[in-house]
């Protein structure tokens, strides 16, 4: 079974029926107990860092997740999920989980394409991700793959090597991540189609090991 | 780079699409929930089913439509049409749209804009603009007027004053329609869409108008628009979603074309 982290962070829902769809048992829930028996552990996540890590302490997720962590049960972060992975969020100033080292900042004000046009925020649509490594959780995903993106954050990894993907708006930036028996997308993989349904589908495949 | 979205639009009411939809090879399909799929696997970035239904006990019926949609295709997709109060916003969204647009009723109620983003967050909140060409005026300093009902109300506001104000409230996107385009098939309103699209931050989905793939090219270049509504140019088979996108692309507009 596939644990979907419940900590009211937005519609749960889409990552729920990408998961029925490709026929892997799945659960929403909040429950110690519930997301101790998974297998696999999806940790979503829509909305602002600071509310998202006070939901979680609230639940008692942060401690459990740092635990699921430790004993390699592969995980997956989505979106907010992957942010408040790392150290800080400049989002209200969040602390984060810190299992991963680095910090999570807003895109410039001033961001412009290589045209020169003034680019929006939130980073909202369909954007390349490229791959720098092979990775289980990326395998058959087609170059020059789109998924869909909406954001205003975006993470800075201290080490390099963890940054498997990155993305281009105004800025070149890490959108997928990966570290021992975790990975992590900027991205929303139950929202981008037929690449998205395949990390999806190669996640919930994973051993943990990459 | 961010593409440009394409956005196949589906009018719905009492659980079937209005119009139905006509393809190349003479398939006549009527269910928002295949249409929507068909959409998805063409191609489409996302998709908007506006609910024209007319009274409110045939509501649900658009809420299980929308449940049917969302357990069938996975891009995200957005509902309009009578959404009134954040009861609404909530039902659509639990159903599992992506995002929610509300047009009349914010104008009328601007605090529910806000009240949505509070409580669901900006992304999810798309405000739908009706917008008519009048002279520019003391009240009207932008000569574009926000119109409601269809276009058949005036209502005094200056539609870029109104974007502004929407986004300032909390709004995450604009989905913006002329009235005066509307169903001519003659181009999109370039104007009005750079007017708007370049004094707000937040996205513009261009809507009304489209008739021909070069009607794109222009709203998405020209006019600034970071998405593209399209209704007929594809129900009837004129032209498939690949052919716009091969076109769009061969025209120098970035748009996903693998999917």
């Amino acid at each position: 079974m596939i644990a979907i982290l419940d900590y009211k962070a937005g519609n749960l829902t889409s990552v729920r029926r990408a998961l029925d769809y490709l026929g892997f048992p799945c659960r929403i829930t909040n429950s110690r107990e519930e997301i101790r028996k998974a297998d696999k552990v999806v940790f979503p996540g829509v909305g602002a860092a600071g509310k998202s890590m006070e939901s979680l302490k609230e639940l008692g997720l942060d401690k459990l997740l740092g635990e699921l962590f430790a004993e390699k049960v592969p995980i997956l972060g989505i979106c907010v999920g992957l942010q408040v992975l790392f150290d800080l969020s400049e989002e209200n100033q969040t602390r984060c989980l810190g299992l991963l080292s680095g910090q999570v900042v807003r895109f410039p004000q001033k961001l412009c394409s290589g045209k020169g046009d003034f680019l929006k925020i939130p980073h909202m649509g369909w954007n390349e991700v490229v791959f720098s490594k092979d990775h289980p959780v990326f395998r058959d995903i087609p170059a020059g793959s789109e998924f869909y993106f909406v954001h205003s954050y975006y993470p800075q990894p201290e080490r390099e090597d963890i940054s498997i993907g990155t993305t281009e708006y105004g800025i070149t930036f890490t959108s997928a991540v990966a570290f021992q028996n975790l990975v992590a997308v900027q991205f929303h993989p139950e929202k981008s189609g037929n690449p998205g349904l395949r990390l999806l589908d190669n996640f919930c495949r994973w051993s943990g090991v990459s | 780079m961010l593409s440009k979205r394409i956005i196949p639009c589906l009018d719905v009411r009492d659980g079937k699409t209005t119009k139905g939809i006509k393809f190349k090879g003479n398939i006549d399909i009527g269910d928002p929930v295949e249409m929507g799929r068909f959409y998805y696997e063409q191609g489409a970035d996302e998709i908007v089913f506006y609910d024209i239904t007319a009274s409110s006990e045939r509501r649900p019926i658009m809420l299980d439509v929308v449940r049917r949609v969302a357990e069938t295709i996975f891009i995200p997709f957005s509902v309009g049409g009578g959404i009134r109060t954040l009861e609404d916003m909530r039902e659509v969204l639990l159903a599992g749209a992506e995002k929610v647009s509300v047009n009349s009723a914010a104008v009328l109620h601007p605090e529910i804009i806000g009240q949505g983003a509070q409580a669901f967050g900006n992304q999810c909140v798309v405000l739908g603009m009706d917008v008519k060409k009048v002279g520019v005026s003391q009240k009207i300093p932008s000569g574009y007027e926000i119109v409601i009902n269809g276009g058949r109300t005036p209502m005094g506001i200056d539609a870029l004053w109104w974007a502004k104000e929407a986004e300032r409230l909390g709004a995450g996107e604009i989905c913006l329609n002329s009235i005066d385009a509307d169903g001519m098939k003659t181009g999109y309103e370039i104007e009005l869409t750079r007017l708007i699209s370049t004094g707000v931050r937040i996205p513009v989905i261009a809507s009304g108008g489209a008739g021909e793939p070069q009607h794109l090219v222009d709203v998405l270049s020209q006019g600034r628009a970071d998405a593209a509504l399209i209704a007929s140019m594809v129900h009837y088979g004129a032209y498939t979603i690949k052919e716009i996108k091969d076109f769009l692309s061969a025209n120098g507009v970035g748009v996903r074309r693998s999917w």
